[in-house]
């Protein structure tokens, strides 16, 4: 009741001085487009600072190895909005790179539905489990995080064993070229579209948003809440288990080590988009400009050279931050304006 | 709650099955596994088997019993880990004015983070898992640009500090202890533990009853960095080497294991010490009879991953 009447004094107050109104217009645009301006103006002082950076052949360098940790975040995208967090997406990425490599000799399709079937089985018991028993989805998916890096081991005798691709088919899908990128791109790229159109599009998407924003009034809509909450987790599980095996595919071999902490840098990039870890607000396009600056910022440590990659760690956590410092401001200056 | 007050009488028994593992679960796992090692690996009654354990468990406790405060509050600190790696690489920058300066310097940097991670939280309003997300890529990158390789020390004071004992304790053990019983002692017997557990029970009504809310979080937060700090100098010193890149390396898992196993829940408002050090030895105790036993890595963290959702489970149902 009270932010009834505060939106109701904020409405009569913004007709009273206009000057306000412009401020929470300034704020929204912050919100939901500070990522795409900063990516944006990262870009310009790049191309401005050095001559190799704005080439073609660095930007498709940087959408290159950015696109796998930009299908992680689509499926992270979606929890996030929910109100949920799925920490176990990096174990899974490196857990699909081995099942994948492991099953690629009997063929293209073994290779690409093994790590899909698994990473998907996960997704889903972490589902079921946080939506029926209401456990915090974070440390569910801790316990998921630790089970399928064990599980991983297991696999690859304990981490001993680097599966290599076998199948010409699978790594030519990590490997092959269309119009100057990669195939992992252009998947990248329809997933971001399909993902964009469930999110915003369908009732599904509606129901995402809904639950984020206030789960109680989302079960008294009459929303199915468990089945959202379980196809969510099940979405972050499956495009994670696809990225890992699309990334074997590329490497062509299952690399053991890739991956830790790669949960980190997803959920970074997730809330520098815009999208609120309290769930309810957010979206893909701001997911995607969160990826494209940690792609860009890594590539500008690059080119300068002298600077370590441990370095890219420090600009990522104070950029993240940063960000939500900003967001907590602008949420702030929102409600009292 | 109304659930089970309707629930028919079956249910009873199990309710109150749940609410005994929370409360003695914990204690009737490490005996179990204490017995089970007794009976079937051989060698596990001896002195040096028992002094290893402790001392490779001592930092564990350490930062478990900081995390256990922080979990009181209703809150996280995922960044525990990277300062143990940021303690270990300036206590070796530090090291040429003398092992206790280094020290000091260490710690006051482990604190410094917690402070940074307090006052988003108590300040700013960033939720804690944020914020101490954010400081876990920052601070361990700091530390690998600090000492950006394996760095080893011959100060024969820090090398002491890892090895030594007293009373024929290792001395590791002994700081453990005693931080232990200090904590224990913050937490039951002060003010501040009394408005700890308030924050976290109820945050609104603390604040409306006058609790400086605010100072008790960053204090909380401080607390952990400065444990944190202390078991990133004593993993150091028992390595004799500074490794950024891998000390304390997913520290923040088998914490946060710990102090749920332990029975603080996750929810706040209450803080089981003596519960964090028994969790944080089940897992040691674990992962040693899995090794004595020839099982592989793989198996400890699948275990563990059970572990913390029957703890989890296990709290909830006596909630609920």
């Amino acid at each position: 009741m009270t932010s009834t009447i505060t939106d109701a004094e904020t409405r009569a107050d913004a007709r009273r001085q206009p000057g306000r109104l412009r401020r929470e217009r300034i704020g929204h645009l912050l919100q939901h487009h500070g990522a795409l301006m900063v990516l944006a103006a990262t870009v310009l002082v790049g191309t401005a600072a050095f001559d190799s950076f704005a080439t073609p052949q660095n930007a498709a360098n940087i959408v290159v190895s950015s696109s796998f940790l930009a299908i992680v975040a689509i499926g992270m995208t979606f929890v996030v909005i929910s109100g949920g967090i799925d920490l176990s997406v990096g174990s899974s990425f490196v857990l699909a790179g081995v099942l994948a490599a492991y099953g690629s000799r009997y063929g293209l399709l073994v290779a690409l539905l093994l790590p899909l079937a698994v990473c998907g089985a996960i997704g889903l018991i972490q589902g079921l489990i946080v939506a029926r028993t209401g456990m915090a989805p974070f440390i569910v998916t801790l316990a998921g995080l630790l089970g399928m890096r064990g599980l991983m081991l297991a696999v690859s005798d304990e981490g001993a064993n680097t599966y290599l691709v076998r199948s010409e088919a699978f790594s030519a899908l990590g490997q092959a070229s269309f119009l100057g990128l990669t195939l992992p791109v252009w998947i990248t790229l329809g997933l971001v579209l399909l993902g964009g159109v469930l999110l915003q599009r369908t009732g599904f998407g509606q129901n995402v948003y809904a639950i984020g924003g206030s789960e109680e009034a989302a079960v008294l809509m009459g929303v199915p809440v468990t089945r959202v909450k379980v196809l969510v987790y099940l979405i972050s599980g499956l495009l994670a288990g696809l990225a890992g095996a699309l990334n074997a595919a590329r490497l062509s071999s299952g690399v053991t080590i890739l991956g830790v902490g790669m949960e980190l840098d997803v959920i970074a990039a997730v809330v520098i988009g815009g999208t609120l870890l309290t769930g309810g607000a957010g979206g893909l396009t701001g997911t995607m400009a969160g990826v494209l600056l940690l792609g860009v910022i890594q590539s500008l440590i690059n080119q300068i050279g002298v600077l370590t990659s441990s370095f890219q760690q420090v600009v990522s956590g104070a950029f993240l931050a940063l960000v939500v410092v900003m967001q907590r401001l602008l949420h702030r200056a929102q409600r009292l304006s | 709650m109304a659930e089970i007050a309707a629930a028919p009488r079956a249910w009873g028994g199990r309710v109150r099955l749940l609410a005994w593992l929370q409360e003695y679960g914990v204690y009737a796992s490490v005996l179990a596994l204490l017995l089970f090692n007794v009976v079937f690996t051989p060698h596990f009654l001896e002195v040096a088997n028992f002094r290893t354990q402790l001392i490779q468990v001592a930092p564990v406790v350490i930062t478990s019993l900081g995390l256990a405060l922080v979990i009181g509050t209703e809150g996280i600190d995922l960044s525990v880990g990277s300062v143990m790696a940021l303690a270990s690489a300036i206590v070796v920058l530090y090291l040429g004015y003398g092992a206790p300066i280094a020290i000091i310097a260490a710690l006051i940097a482990g604190a410094a983070v917690g402070a940074c991670g307090g006052a988003l939280v108590a300040y700013v309003g960033v939720q804690p898992i944020v914020a101490t997300l954010a400081l876990l890529v920052g601070v361990r990158g700091l530390a690998n640009v600090l000492v950006p390789q394996l760095t080893e020390f011959r100060n024969p004071a820090l090398i002491t500090l890892g090895s030594r004992s007293v009373l024929g304790l290792p001395l590791v053990v002994v700081i453990a202890a005693a931080l232990t019983v200090l904590v224990a002692f913050l937490v039951k017997r002060t003010t501040f533990g009394r408005q700890l557990v308030a924050v976290g029970g109820n945050r609104a009504a603390s604040r409306l009853s006058g609790l400086p809310v605010r100072r008790v979080l960053v204090t909380v937060y401080v607390i952990s960095g400065l444990l944190a700090a202390v078991a990133g100098v004593l993993a150091t010193s028992r390595l004799q080497a500074s490794d950024p890149t891998s000390l304390g390396l997913l520290m923040e898992l088998s914490a946060i294991t710990a102090v749920v196993v332990g029975g603080t829940p996750l929810t706040g408002g209450r803080v089981r010490v003596l519960g964090t050090v028994m969790g944080a030895l089940l897992i040691q105790l674990l992962q040693a009879t899995l090794i004595k036993h020839n099982l592989p890595q793989s198996w400890t963290q699948m275990v563990q991953a059970v572990i913390i959702l029957a703890a989890v489970y296990a709290a909830r149902g006596r909630r609920a």
